[in-house]
């Protein structure tokens, strides 16, 4: 099979073509690493636990952001040709590795770290499971921050401010974190045309979640929560 | 602009979706009705004129388009256009201020 895959930096590239022989139950990670293990051992690329755990090997196969590592090779290509390319949205270290700085810092500005109200001193907080704010916060908790939604992204792409669905999906699950005291700073930072209500249901993240979770869900969430704390008149004073 | 500020932006747009969703039915369903025995500047006029009802009713859907269709040409101008910020927001509130203009002008001509 013919794959092509993107060799450059962050001036540009181009697509190089390698021929690849194919294997039963092939993956396009495993295809990846033939070319830099027999072909050309300049490539780079990223990749940690190879069995879809870690989220760092993310890339753009055949026009669309997938784990490499899970994605069998059957499944995508096209004409028998396979096209590698670093993740979209994000600027390019070196060949098929972006540079994630931008996707973390987002994390960041939507706040979405946990910010404890109890002590040590406190007992533990008791959290039904049942209760209808944990199941919406565990339906975005497996999120591994691989970055394909945020490649697939139409307004990420557009609005380069917009925090992007692994973020806003992360700061759902906090804001349903009952143990949390920091709500309404979250809430504040995901807020507005930089946060979900730029959101426009387009659902490419969605799609494309390897861990089949819904960044759409969690941005709706956080549509009726925002909206409502921005005509609470209690939040007026602060 | 402040986030509060587009959030309450957001919120308006949906708002008048609602209003317009209404609006947009009954004005098609009268269109629909009225031309039954021909469609003559006569005969609108003569149903329309002094219509307080009707009046107000197209009074509402020309506030609900100018907010909803605003709100909406800002999300197009920085996401298409990247064009965005007080300039931006300037001449938003220009189309806007046309907009109301040529609208309820077109109520008072219909039903003053």
């Amino acid at each position: 099979m013919e794959v092509k895959v993107w060799r450059g930096g962050a001036e540009g590239g181009r697509f190089q073509s390698f021929e690849v022989p194919r294997q039963p139950s092939q993956t396009v990670l495993d295809v990846v690493t033939y070319v830099q293990r027999h072909l050309d051992p300049t490539l780079s690329y990223r990749f940690a636990c190879r069995v879809g755990m870690c989220g760092s090997c993310a890339m753009t196969v055949n026009g669309t952001p997938r784990w490499t590592c899970r994605t069998h090779v059957d499944k995508v290509v096209a004409n028998d040709v396979l096209e590698v390319a670093p993740l979209a949205n994000l600027p390019v270290v070196k060949d098929l590795v972006a540079d994630m700085r931008a996707f973390f810092d987002k994390w960041a500005r939507a706040k979405g770290e946990f910010k404890p109200t109890a002590t040590k001193r406190d007992a533990f907080a008791i959290v039904k499971p049942g209760s209808a704010q944990r199941q919406e916060a565990d339906a975005g908790i497996e999120c591994i921050g691989c970055g394909v939604c945020y490649a697939a992204c139409d307004v990420v792409a557009w609005n380069r401010d917009y925090l992007g669905p692994a973020a806003l999906n992360r700061a759902w699950t906090l804001v349903n974190d009952v143990r949390d005291g920091a709500r309404r700073a979250r809430l504040e930072a995901v807020a507005g045309d930089a946060g979900c209500h730029s959101c426009h249901t387009l659902m490419s993240c969605t799609e494309l979640c390897p861990k089949a979770l819904s960044p759409t869900r969690s941005i709706a969430g956080l549509k009726r929560a925002t909206a409502l704390a921005a005509f609470s008149r209690s939040e007026e004073a602060q | 602009m402040s986030a509060r500020l587009q959030t309450r932006l957001w919120v308006a747009q949906r708002a008048t979706a609602v209003v317009l969703a209404v609006c947009v039915l009954v004005h098609l369903v009268t269109i629909v009705y009225a031309v039954r025995g021909g469609l003559s500047a006569a005969e609108i006029l003569g149903r329309t004129r002094g219509n307080v009802a009707w009046a107000a009713f197209y009074v509402v859907f020309v506030v609900a388009i100018v907010i909803h269709g605003v709100i909406g040409l800002r999300t197009i101008a920085a996401e298409w256009l990247r064009f965005h910020g007080p300039a931006a927001e300037a001449t938003l509130i220009g189309i806007a201020l046309a907009l109301g203009a040529m609208g309820l002008r077109a109520v008072v001509a219909v039903f003053a």
